[in-house]
C-alpha cells in the first residue's frame, strides 16, 4: 500500500510540477503570479493539515472521497508544489546565453525548449527530484492518520495487538530505509544516463 | 450553538481563541525542538568529519538512517521504546526529542555544507598571517560560513513547524489535534480544520519573511558580490564595494 501510494504520487505530483515550473517562469506576469500563489499555498500549509481537509472537509462541501483518493490528491498536490520549484530551479540553472544562442540560430521557442534547456536542465534536476520523491516516500506515513492502512498503519495495530514496539518499529524503519535506498539508486542510476548531456567544457 | 451552511462565521469566530491558544503550543514545540536540533546538529557536524573513521561511519549511517525514514515511525518508537525501557516523559517532551533528533540530521548537513563553503586559500591566507586556529576558525570561517547556513536553517525551521501536527499522533493536543477535537464534539470541520490551515499558511509566510530578513542580516559580513547570490566569492584585482550587494 505504501508503495503503491507513493508510487501514484511520485508521478501525479511529477505531472502537476513540470506545466508548474514552467508557469512560474512564464513571460505573463499573471500565469508567473498564479502559480506562485499555488505554490506558496501548498508549501505553506502542513501536509497532514491537508490530508485532513480533504478528508473531513470535502465531503461536507459535498465531496466524498475515499481515503485512499484523498490521500494521493493531497501528497501530489503538495509534492507538486515543492516539485514545480525543483523544476524551476533546474530550468533557470541553464544559463541565458545557451537561450540566446539557439534563439539567434532561428530555433523556435518550443524546439529552444526541447533540445537546449531540457537536455541541460535534465542533469541538474534528477538529484533533487529523487530527494523529493525519498521526502515524498516518507511522507505517505502520514496517511495512517486519515485510516489507510499503509506500513506505519499496519505496525500501530501490530503494536497495539502485540507489545512488541522495538521488533515491530525497527523493522518498519528498516523497510522505509530499503525503499528510500531504492529511490535513490535509481536516483544515480538516471543521474549517470542523464549525464552524457552535460556540458563538458568550461560554460559560460 | 448549531452552526450552520458551507461556513459558519460565529462559530469560526467562537473557536478562534481556542485554535490560537493551540497555535501557541506548536509554536512552542516547533521552537524548542528546534534549538535542539540546532545543538544537537553540531556534534553530528563535527563527527562527521572526524579524523576517526569508525566515528565518521558511525555518525554517517545515523545520519542517514534518520533521514531516510518517516519522522512518524520515529515519533512512535520513541514514544512507545522508551516507557518500556523504564523512561517515562511526558508526550511533548517525546515529541520535542524526535524531532529535534530529526532535524538535527538536516541540520548538521547544513552546517557542514556552510564550512565546506568557505574556501581553503581563506584559512590559508589567514594561517600565513599568524593568525591562531580559534582566531581563523571564529572570525574568518565562521563569519563567512553563517550566511550561506541561514537560510537553509529557515527553510528547515519552517518545515519543522509543518511536522508537527503529526504529534497529535501521540496525543499532543496541539493545533490540529484541537481542531480534530472541535471536529468530533460538533461535528464540523470545515470551520477548524480550515483555520488551521491559514495559521499555518500565515506563519510560515511570516517565517519565511523573517528568514529573508536574517539571510540580509548574516550577509552584511561579506564581500558584496558574494552577498549578492553570486556563489563563492571569487578573488579578483579589486576590492568590490562594500554596499553594492544589498540591492536586490
Amino acid at each position: 500500500m505504501t508503495a503503491r501510494i507513493a508510487a501514484v504520487s511520485a508521478l501525479l505530483a511529477l505531472t502537476i510540477a513540470v506545466p508548474l515550473g514552467l508557469c512560474r517562469i512564464s513571460v505573463r506576469p499573471a500565469i508567473r503570479a498564479a502559480a506562485g500563489i499555488y505554490i506558496e499555498f501548498f508549501r505553506g500549509t502542513s501536509l497532514v493539515v491537508q490530508l485532513f481537509w480533504l478528508y473531513f472537509v470535502l465531503p461536507q462541501l459535498g465531496v466524498r472521497l475515499d481515503a485512499i483518493s484523498a490521500a494521493i490528491i493531497g501528497i501530489s498536490l503538495n509534492y507538486g508544489a515543492y516539485g514545480a520549484e525543483v523544476v524551476r530551479g533546474a530550468i533557470s540553472s541553464v544559463p541565458a546565453g545557451q537561450v540566446h544562442a539557439a534563439q539567434s540560430l532561428g530555433l523556435s521557442r518550443g524546439m529552444v525548449l526541447r533540445h537546449v534547456i531540457m537536455p541541460q536542465a535534465m542533469t541538474v534536476f534528477v538529484r533533487p527530484w529523487g530527494n523529493l520523491m525519498i521526502q515524498l516516500l516518507k511522507a505517505t506515513s502520514l496517511v495512517s492518520l486519515i485510516t489507510i492502512a499503509d506500513l506505519t498503519y499496519r505496525a500501530y495495530q501490530l503494536h497495539q495487538l502485540t507489545m512488541k514496539t522495538l521488533p515491530i518499529f525497527g523493522m518498519v524503519l528498516a523497510m522505509y530505509f530499503v525503499m528510500a535506498q531504492v529511490i535513490a539508486l535509481a536516483t544515480s542510476f538516471a543521474d549517470r544516463r542523464f549525464g552524457q548531456w552535460r556540458v563538458r567544457s568550461a560554460a559560460a | 450553538m448549531i452552526p450552520t451552511g458551507v461556513w459558519d462565521w460565529q462559530f469560526a469566530a467562537a473557536i478562534l481563541p481556542q485554535l490560537l491558544a493551540a497555535t501557541g503550543y506548536s509554536i512552542l514545540a516547533t521552537l524548542l525542538s528546534f534549538v535542539a536540533a540546532l545543538l544537537l546538529g553540531l556534534p553530528l557536524a563535527i563527527g562527521r568529519d572526524a579524523a576517526s573513521p569508525a566515528l565518521r561511519a558511525a555518525t554517517g549511517s545515523f545520519v542517514e538512517l534518520v533521514r531516510c525514514t518517516p519522522i512518524l515511525i520515529q515519533v512512535y518508537l520513541l514514544y512507545f521504546v522508551l516507557p518500556a525501557a523504564g523512561i517515562v516523559l511526558p508526550a511533548l517532551a517525546v515529541g520535542v526529542l524526535a524531532l529535534s533528533v530529526h532535524y538535527a540530521t538536516y541540520v548538521s548537513e547544513a552546517y557542514r555544507a556552510g564550512i565546506a563553503s568557505v574556501s581553503r586559500s581563506q584559512r590559508d591566507a589567514a594561517a600565513a598571517l599568524g593568525l591562531a586556529r580559534r582566531t581563523i576558525f571564529l572570525r574568518i570561517v565562521l563569519p563567512q560560513a553563517i550566511p550561506p547556513i541561514v537560510p537553509v536553517l529557515g527553510n528547515h525551521l519552517i518545515a519543522l513547524f509543518k511536522e508537527t501536527p503529526l504529534l497529535s499522533a501521540i496525543a499532543i493536543v496541539e493545533l490540529l489535534q484541537t481542531a480534530k477535537l472541535i471536529g468530533s464534539e460538533t461535528f464540523r470541520y470545515n470551520e477548524p480544520i480550515t483555520i488551521v490551515g491559514i495559521i499555518f499558511l500565515v506563519l510560515s509566510l511570516t517565517a519565511a519573511a523573517l528568514s529573508r530578513r536574517a539571510e540580509r542580516y548574516a550577509n552584511r559580513w561579506l564581500p558584496a558580490a558574494r552577498a549578492a547570490g553570486q556563489g563563492t566569492p571569487r578573488v579578483t584585482g579589486t576590492l568590490p564595494a562594500r554596499d553594492g550587494g544589498m540591492k536586490r
